[in-house]
């Protein structure tokens, strides 16, 4: 298997109805035995079916809160959307309170590292000018995307670690000059997205991450408000707008769309949305867009605040960051700003790089050319014969991904029921026949 | 061998490409190294822009071998009058309208000449022209 992944199908509550298999942007999904299936070495972690999926059959797997009493110093890491979901008259110091009140030792937001990330990301863009556009790493769902469907272009990435893992970097660093033993420390971090778990399960071009687990941002949401309701924390002291973090205004925008390109000196793009990425990624490799320095590419809508495990609406969340950073800027004090002493952040800029993220092509047919061929050729063939409705009847998302796969013998040309229909009319294939093939696909519906 | 074949209408800079993006499918699903999938697009690219911005219309035809593709344009329209010329870079008779797009920047047979291991281009002043031209995989 190519990857690690954070999204499994629950067969109990699939009901193979489709909705996954025409959304996922790779075909990574096909309908067998009435249940979805995933293609592991398609599948880029980017949630899209765990949008489109109306009975909450796709789980994301993550790692049990009580992990984090194995360690007695036990850092949350958090990014900023975790904090403006919740509605306005919530405080950040409140949701700070709550989050260490769930058992952590300390709760750090991770885009404070954004700030010393950006310089770097400056310096790196100087020192590799020659590479045109220079592509952000920081959605993991876009480095797979690039990975799986646009190989020449796996190039072109930007090869720094993102906040979080400078993050770990810095905590276990400070911890350590502390006299802190390293099995003591445990980072945990707070996701907004599938892709950012499988990604620090199993990182691009390296053996480990330094994260010690990671919770989904959903599930602690529920915590903290709970406590927040139940404990009728809410009250007049606390509703006006007390900033806790020391996070600067530009760093707590990082993660909304724009927040790498305003930073960026020469000219940037910022795209969010994999399908427009998609779309965007076919012109880059034409080489039909030219002069861009910088692509900022987002899986999600509205960036890291449309995340598939975020509670709040991504459009008031965004609303809210703004506001914070607003706020940040007016109250903004210079010698209370976050700051890393300067052996730390020698440390983290001589690890901060990223191993080389190869390619990882889900298109070859077969690695033999002239198999591959072959290959096409029946393809082509079976195209003059699919209907090309795509309407999925066959379990494939459309007749094209069918042709395919029959190409790669995953599937038979029986799966198509337009053409089932032809055939039995001509005799060429029996009622039970028929029955049979449509249980393969849809089971005992 | 496979055989390929698209039309390309004259001024319709909106599906200028599209025989480019199915190409580079055909290729990627055939193994070919990435490095020259991008050779071979840029190329092609640049050649269907040329026929959509300055011909009457015409046909692409593609040839996918086991160790090489052979790309073939046809146009009719006005033609080249002085090809060494249209070889030089920044050499263009791109009207205003087609450079406001984006286009015509005067790029077009130098970077597809710098891209492809062979390239020929006829030409006859008011019949049209021929670019062929190979990448070997």
């Amino acid at each position: 298997m190519f990857f690690h992944h954070a999204l499994r199908i629950d067969e109990d509550l699939c009901m193979g109805c489709m909705h996954c298999m025409k959304k996922c942007p790779t075909e990574a999904i096909r309908i067998r035995a009435g249940k979805a299936k995933l293609s592991p070495n398609c599948c880029i972690d980017c949630g899209e079916c765990f949008e489109a999926c109306p009975y909450g059959a796709i789980i994301i797997e993550h790692d049990d809160l009580n992990d984090i009493f194995n360690y007695e110093h036990r850092i949350a890491l958090i990014p900023a959307v975790l904090i403006n979901q919740f509605k306005d008259d919530i405080p950040t110091s409140l949701i700070y309170q709550v989050i260490k009140e769930l058992g952590f030792t300390q709760v750090f937001e991770i885009e404070q590292m954004a700030d010393f990330l950006i310089d770097e990301i400056q310096k790196y863009a100087v020192e590799y000018a020659h590479i045109k556009p220079l592509i952000s790493s920081f959605c993991p769902a876009i480095v797979r995307l690039i990975q799986v469907k646009f190989p020449a272009l796996t190039e072109n990435l930007l090869l720094l670690k993102p906040p979080v893992d400078l993050a770990a970097m810095y905590w276990k660093q400070t911890l350590k000059k502390q006299g802190v033993p390293e099995e003591k420390i445990g980072l945990f971090y707070i996701t907004p997205c599938a892709a950012k778990i499988a990604a620090l399960k199993d990182p691009v071009g390296e053996k480990h991450s330094q994260v010690t687990g990671v919770i989904n941002m959903d599930f602690i949401y529920n915590q903290v408000l709970r406590k927040i309701k139940e404990e009728h924390r809410i009250n007049a002291e606390n509703t006006e707008n007390a900033e806790h973090s020391k996070i600067s205004a530009r760093a707590s925008l990082w993660s909304t769309t724009e927040g790498e390109k305003k930073n960026m000196l020469g000219r940037a793009l910022a795209i969010d949305g994999i399908h427009n990425i998609n779309d965007f990624l076919e012109k880059v490799e034409n080489e039909d867009v030219s002069d861009v320095d910088y692509l900022e590419l987002r899986a999600c809508d509205e960036s890291c605040a449309g995340g598939i495990l975020l509670t709040g609406n991504r459009f008031l969340t965004v609303e809210r960051m703004k506001k914070r950073a607003e706020y940040i800027q007016k109250i903004e004090n210079q010698d209370d700003r976050f700051e890393i002493d300067q052996d730390t952040a020698e440390y983290i800029r001589n690890n901060m790089k990223s191993g080389q993220i190869l390619p990882r092509s889900m298109m070859i047919l077969d690695e033999n050319r002239s198999i591959a061929m072959k290959k096409m050729a029946l393809i082509r063939d079976l195209m003059n014969h699919l209907p090309r409705v795509d309407c999925g009847a066959c379990g494939a998302p459309s007749c094209q991904a069918l042709a395919e796969d029959i190409a790669k013998v995953e599937a038979t040309l029986t799966n198509c029921i337009f053409l089932q229909t032809s055939m039995e009319g001509r005799g060429g294939m029996t009622s039970e026949e028929r029955v049979e093939t449509f249980r393969k696909i849809w089971g005992n519906k | 061998m496979m055989n390929f074949e698209y039309p390309v209408q004259a001024g319709d800079f909106t599906n200028a490409g599209s025989a480019s993006s199915s190409v580079k499918k055909t290729l990627k699903q055939l193994n070919v190294d990435p490095s020259i999938i991008k050779r071979v697009v840029v190329a092609l690219y640049e050649a269907e822009v040329n026929v959509v911005a300055h011909s009457h219309g015409g046909t692409i035809y593609v040839v996918i071998d086991n160790d090489k593709i052979a790309i073939k344009l046809e146009d009719k329209g006005p033609g080249i009058p002085d090809i060494d010329l249209a070889m030089t870079v920044g050499y263009s008779t791109a009207s205003p309208q087609v450079r406001e797009m984006g286009f015509g920047a005067g790029m077009g047979l130098p970077n597809i000449k710098h891209n492809v291991d062979y390239l020929d281009v006829k030409s006859e002043v008011n019949v049209g022209t021929i670019v062929e031209m190979i990448v070997n995989f």
